[in-house]
């Protein structure tokens, strides 16, 4: 019961909260440009200064954006993986700098992603996947509808606290017929959660053609100029995030290809 | 003047008949009826009777998304809409399910409602305006930042309602909508939609298996049976005169009007039996004072 | 019997219905019904008669046994729990197998499920269908199969969440009937129900709940003919009840909610009125 708690906890780094902060507002193209500048000067440079100072700037943006408390929990969960992460850089021989490094590395990557998904409501995200072409050409492809694959992540997003319920009513339902979870040997274990997953993917099943039925009842998927009521504009402050971010990008790559005394470890 | 054309008429059914793709039998067969516009119809009869499948009829589900054969034709405000795809039907004829969580996709009630005139195309102002029309007049402006998930059964209805009208359509569908509500949530939403028509004008069509809860408001009743109309006319009409044929279908009349039935079988009173309870306890009070 | 003491609960997510001071007591053999408007408490109540939730104070007996103590399994075998959706249930290839599950669960032997599986199908006339996949099944026969389902033990209390949504009037006398003859085999049934037109035919006792505190109990015609407590939970008045209510001033009892009471009590009436014309 204690173990599920925890990991319960350590995704609540991951999820969305609404607010109003600059952070939230900014657009998430703008935003995913500011976590691949971080992703792509996290790999090239193993300095350790460099990585810690990654790791700082996000600092303000998490105070910004009121999540602090929650970014702890994310990197409580991250801490079993970052130790192992050290300890195996160290025992392959790599000295405690360099170790520490890869580590900090993780936890950098860990922060950027927390923090983008913190901020960003799936909405918005859904928004700014409409918009990519590269998206819109594929969901062409695949599915027939230039919004249809944005839509599938928004709806995804939107079932998930409906399944979740629905799993734990399946779980109630099979334990009230003498169902018992916790014993019983490893392959034990393993057949007794096939009472709750063929319930549970029927169910979702079925949701998911009764949202369908709703959904052509809706006009769904509409006409290839289809409007939307909201839609992302960039701001200042975007144009601000892009800019530093590809100025740093943009430097990055540049030191890393003329002057590699950057890349050692300190 | 042909029938069809007449100003009035906004549904019309031609001999429908569906049978669903590797069923034994059909689930409808030679269904004919009109409706006027502005008419508030209840759809009535036991289960499996076919209501379900007429109203997927009715907006096109049938037969796109469930594939079978189907005979006859309908027609909404003139135009037959028999072979057209669902998404244009479904601007004539909204539908609003049984289950009120799974009529809801977006993440806020705002978007929500916002998603079919965006389907429809409409310029922003447009859908601005028909978004902020339809929260109102099904009171849910209060609610329009929540999400789905955080709504009452009651609350969902209304949105899944506002929802359909910010697409303007001819009629509404409402299959069962009160099943999962409680008494009073499902009275307030009767309720609601009951003025709907009366202040717009808009077409209702109830699937409710509790005629208590609807008769007060339709002015109709058609009752199905194996895929037949059995009964179709105004609703103290059908009370009066075929009474004994619904309770046997299993309908479920309104008890005071199964009350009275009983009493008139015994003698005790006549003339047109009650279909709400203040008309019963008014029949029953002029009796008692004599 | 099944005594809940004084129960308060509280999800830990702090979302949910909560129960706040809940006393109620369940005896063997009776059928009770359990209203209130969504979001009482209702099903959380359910779900703390077999030990699916445990109360955070106070305390559920079930025949003496402590729920905190005693696992979901062991309360299982006394308490049966029929959810208001079939398909969160259904998982096997044949009906059988979907209604032996429980059986081998609770660790009968073999010779005593076929018994009991065979017994349980012919008892909810679903023996024709014992060897299809419940999946094939239209929807009120999946609600049959679920139900079977949980009967297959024969536990003494069973509770039936939200048993009438969707279903026509016929449908609804089979369910009264088959709850009579589960009576009648000494077994409590206790519904979660907000169907006030089917508590007021069936007449069980009423436990009434509302934002998660008992606000009213005793039998049917005395609470849903009370306003104060049918408005507090939500509820309408049955229909029966309401034309009483105007009919108040020609003195009859103020406790009528179903219709063949009513007709008697008009009756009587209506023959003296007219003797007397």
């Amino acid at each position: 019961m204690s173990r599920t708690f925890v990991t319960l906890r350590s995704l609540e780094g991951f999820k969305f909260y609404g607010r109003k902060t600059i952070v939230h507002n900014l657009d998430p193209r703008a935003k995913a440009l500011f976590i691949t500048t971080v992703f792509v000067v996290s790999l090239l440079f193993t300095n350790l200064y460099v990585l810690l100072g990654l790791l700082t700037v996000h600092v303000p943006f998490l105070l910004a954006a009121g999540v602090l408390r929650r970014w702890v929990y994310s990197i409580r969960a991250g801490a079993l993986l970052a130790g192992i992460i050290f300890f195996a850089n160290l025992l392959t021989g790599s000295g405690v700098l360099p170790a520490l490094a890869l580590t900090v590395r993780f936890l950098v990557l860990l922060t950027t992603f927390s923090l983008f998904f913190m901020t960003t409501s799936p909405d918005d995200l859904g928004l700014a996947l409409d918009r990519v072409g590269l998206v819109r050409w594929l969901s062409r492809r695949w599915l027939g509808f230039p919004n249809a694959l944005s839509f599938t992540f928004t709806t995804a997003v939107r079932l998930v606290p409906t399944l979740a319920v629905d799993a734990q009513t399946v779980i109630d339902a099979q334990r009230s017929r003498g169902l018992e979870l916790d014993k019983g040997n490893v392959l034990r274990r393993i057949r007794n959660y096939v009472p709750i997953l063929i319930p549970l993917l029927l169910v979702a099943i079925r949701r998911s053609l009764e949202l369908a039925e709703a959904l052509e009842a809706r006009g769904f998927p509409g006409r290839e100029d289809r409007t939307s009521l909201y839609e992302l504009r960039f701001k200042a402050s975007d144009y601000l995030l892009v800019l530093g971010s590809s100025t740093v990008l943009a430097v990055s790559m540049w030191i890393f290809v003329i002057h590699p005394v950057l890349r050692l470890p300190f | 003047m042909d029938p069809s054309k007449t100003p009035n008429r906004i549904l019309e059914a031609r001999n429908l008949g569906f049978q669903y793709e590797g069923a034994e039998a059909r689930a409808l067969r030679g269904v004919n009826f009109c409706v006027e516009r502005g008419e508030f119809v209840l759809l009535a009869g036991p289960s499996g009777c076919g209501k379900t499948t007429l109203c997927r009829c009715l907006n096109g589900l049938i037969p796109h998304f469930y594939p079978g054969v189907q005979e006859g034709e309908i027609l909404v405000d003139g135009s037959n809409v028999t072979s057209m795809p669902t998404s244009e039907v479904s601007r004539k004829v909204g539908y609003v399910f049984q289950n009120p969580e799974n009529q809801l996709f977006a993440l806020t009630v705002e978007k929500d409602v916002a998603f079919g005139p965006e389907n429809l195309g409409l310029p922003r102002s447009e859908i601005r305006e028909r978004v902020d029309w339809a929260m109102r007049i099904t009171g849910t402006t209060e609610l329009k930042n929540l999400a789905p998930y955080e709504l009452s059964g009651g609350q969902q209805q209304r949105v899944a309602l506002a929802g359909i009208l910010a697409m303007k359509p001819s009629v509404v569908v409402m299959d069962e909508p009160t099943s999962f509500l409680d008494p009073v949530t499902a009275e307030e939403v009767m309720k609601a939609v009951a003025d709907l028509r009366l202040e717009h004008g808009i077409t209702v069509i109830v699937v409710e298996h509790r005629l208590d809860l609807v008769c007060r408001y339709a002015d109709r009743i058609i009752v199905m049976d194996s895929g037949k109309v059995v009964a179709d006319g105004s609703v103290q009409d059908v009370l009066d005169g075929q009474f004994d044929q619904l309770t046997g279908l299993g309908v479920g009349v309104p008890r005071v009007s199964q009350l009275w039935a009983m009493l008139k079988r015994d003698g005790l009173v006549s003339g047109q039996t009650p279909k709400v309870v203040e008309a019963a306890a008014e029949k029953l009070g002029g009796k008692l004072s004599t | 019997m099944i005594l809940v003491e004084d129960v308060s609960f509280e999800y830990p997510s702090g979302r949910g219905e909560a129960l706040s001071g809940v006393s109620v007591k369940f005896e063997p053999g009776e059928f009770v019904a359990v209203m209130g408007e969504n979001g009482a408490g209702k099903t959380t109540l359910a779900k703390h008669l077999n030990g699916l939730l445990r109360p955070s104070s106070g305390r559920v007996l079930v025949d003496e046994e402590d729920t905190r103590r005693t696992s979901v399994a062991r309360l299982a075998r006394k308490v049966g729990l029929v959810f208001q959706n079939p398909d969160h249930l259904l998982f096997s290839e044949t009906v059988r197998a979907e209604v032996a599950f429980a059986l081998h669960n609770l660790g009968y032997a073999g010779k005593t499920i076929e018994n009991q599986v065979e017994k349980t199908l012919g008892s909810l006339d679903l023996t024709r269908y014992a060897d299809v996949s419940p999946f094939l099944l239209s929807g009120g026969e999946r609600k049959r199969v679920a139900l079977a389902a949980v009967l297959a033990w024969e536990p003494e209390y069973l509770i039936l969440d939200e048993p009438t949504i969707g279903q026509d009037y016929l449908q609804k006398e089979r369910l009264r009937n088959f709850i009579v003859q589960l009576n009648s085999q000494g077994k409590a049934v206790i519904i979660i129900t907000h169907d006030v037109e089917f508590v007021a035919e069936a007449k069980p006792r009423v436990v009434l709940l509302s934002k998660g505190r008992v606000v009213g109990e005793g039998p049917a015609d005395r609470v849903l003919s009370d306003a104060d407590k049918v408005a507090s939970a939500s509820l309408v008045k049955p229909q029966i009840a309401k034309l009483f209510d105007q009919l108040s001033r020609f003195g009859f009892p103020r406790d009528v909610v179903d219709v063949h009471r009513a007709k008697q009590l008009l009756e009587d009436r209506l023959r003296e009125v007219s003797v007397h014309v």
